[in-house]
């Protein structure tokens, strides 16, 4: 292994083809033995697969070089019982010190939550094919914000279900009742792009991160286990962005409506 | 040379992307925790991995990976051999997720929550069935539901009623599964789709969608990825009822 991958240290090009390898066996043996087609441009396509590898493998490698170490390591921080414990710039009341302290884990929750699925490449890969089948219609930027803020919303309140130690399906089906109404509502063409970003939002970049959070959390806050209530985070992260589309399609087309009926009206008057 | 005008403009989205991620960072360290950054070399070797990393991959995708999977689902349409069209769509399903790093390293968590609850005993052989387990249910749920996807891309039954189902499945199993699998079960949903996958089973729904008549790419195109994490849930924690 050393022979073959002497780089493997600097970037994980042969765990990455590890990794992609069933996919392609699995792609190359029904296209050779099934379809016994042709593929169009493969020159083309087969370098689109170098480029996807060595991206990946970079991408990776440089989230763990630079990202991850000092996200984790803020997020063991921000639940640490010393910074808890004292919140001194904040100056509330007494009271308020225990909401006060939780509630920059809740923002870092919110804000992490956001940034990373900006950033995440399964999502840029779904919104750029939404953008093409929609034919411009559906914005690659208003997909991945709404789909952004669903996370951040779902990161941020698993963290209070996390403080708070209330039980986790509670949640997850009152989720799924607001999303069974949201879908009798919303827009027909947006429902199963909705469904599937719940899905591909946790991935490389937010899973590390967010979970994370979750054991520092469950680690710090007595009473939780962090085997026990560490697990879950994820589960908030793909739900609400299911929430937070189809709120994203029924608000827009509610707006669309409303200036399409103020327009006839004023030509009345 | 025809290369590198795309490439200019993908590396501009790639900065504009990870630009969040390091506002929130520097924020959080800076003025809540008030620390210094520490290691300021590996964060911008590591940045620079990473942008350069997500431009390659978002070019590599539009060239590759979208490709393929478009021309397959256009290939097995016009071939019309629906047993093998759904044994590619299990074979994807299954073979993705049975290799997902996420999955093992989620798979090994929960031999240790297993073992801790005393469902299985706390030696390594014990706990690396159960994970080894887990693993193949999880790839096993991924590979129906792709094949369930695809049958309902082919059949246009409406999406709703499929999810509204599996949430069904979800509800009734969460009441009898035990306690402590149930937060692993949930988040099993989310880890299955690997970046790779996604793109991949994204433009075979999108295109057995357009290469059939009278299917809609927008309504009926997407939704794979959806079933793909909604199974995992139902078959873990049937597998936490049985061991």
């Amino acid at each position: 292994m050393d022979v073959l991958c002497p780089f493997e240290h600097i970037v994980p090009l042969c765990g990455t083809f590890s990794d992609v390898l069933p996919i392609l066996a699995i792609l190359i043996g029904f296209q050779v033995l099934v379809l016994r087609r042709p593929v169009p441009n493969l020159r083309r396509v087969l370098l689109g697969f170098v480029l996807v590898l060595i991206g990946l493998a970079l991408f990776i490698q440089g989230l763990e070089t630079a990202l991850f170490p000092l996200g984790k390591l803020m997020a063991s921080q921000l639940t640490a019982p010393d910074f808890l414990g004292t919140p001194t710039d904040t100056g509330g009341a007494a009271a308020g010190h225990h909401w006060l302290a939780y509630l920059w884990v809740y923002l870092f929750a919110f804000a992490i939550g956001f940034a990373t699925t900006i950033a995440e490449p399964s999502l840029i890969a779904v919104a750029i094919k939404a953008n093409q089948v929609s034919a411009g219609a559906i914005g690659t930027w208003g997909l991945r914000i709404a789909v952004a803020l669903g996370v951040a919303i779902g990161i941020a309140l698993g963290a209070f279900r996390i403080v708070s130690g209330t039980p986790l399906h509670y949640y997850i089906i009152s989720g799924y009742v607001v999303v069974l109404i949201q879908t009798l509502f919303a827009p027909r063409s947006i429902v199963a792009l909705a469904y599937d970003s719940g899905g591909v939002t946790t991935s490389t970049v937010t899973v590390p991160l967010v979970a994370a959070l979750g054991l520092g959390l469950s680690s710090t806050i007595p009473g939780r286990n962090p085997v026990l209530d560490g697990f879950g985070l994820i589960a908030f992260a793909s739900l609400f962005p299911i929430m937070s589309v189809m709120g994203y399609a029924q608000l827009s087309e509610w707006y669309a409506r409303v200036s399409r009926r103020r327009a006839p009206d004023h030509e009345d008057h | 040379m025809r290369l590198i005008a795309p490439l200019a403009s993908t590396l501009l989205d790639s900065l504009r992307d990870l630009l969040p991620i390091v506002a929130v960072i520097l924020f959080f360290q800076l003025f809540v925790l008030g620390q210094p950054i520490p290691n300021l070399l590996d964060l911008a070797v590591g940045g620079v991995m990473v942008v350069a990393g997500l431009t390659l991959f978002v070019q590599g995708l539009k060239l590759g990976l979208f490709p393929i999977g478009e021309t397959m689902a256009w290939d097995f349409a016009r071939k019309g051999s629906l047993l093998w069209l759904l044994g590619f769509a299990f074979a994807l399903g299954f073979g993705t997720t049975v290799a997902e790093p996420a999955l093992i390293a989620v798979a090994a968590e929960a031999a240790d929550v297993a073992a801790d609850a005393g469902m299985i005993s706390a030696d390594e052989l014990a706990k690396a069935d159960y994970a080894d387990g887990l693993r193949l249910t999880v790839a096993l749920a991924v590979g129906l539901a792709i094949v369930v996807g695809v049958l309902r891309i082919l059949r246009g039954w409406p999406i709703a009623w499929l999810i509204v189902g599996g949430y069904v499945g979800v509800v009734i199993m969460t009441i009898f599964a035990p306690r402590e699998i149930i937060g692993i079960a949930y988040d099993s949903g989310g880890v299955t789709t690997s970046t790779i996958t996604v793109p991949l089973v994204t433009a075979l729904g999108v295109g057995l969608a357009s290469s059939i008549e009278g299917r809609n790419p927008m309504t009926d195109g997407f939704g794979l990825i959806a079933f793909a994490s909604l199974t995992p849930m139902i078959f873990v924690m049937g597998y936490g009822m049985l061991i």
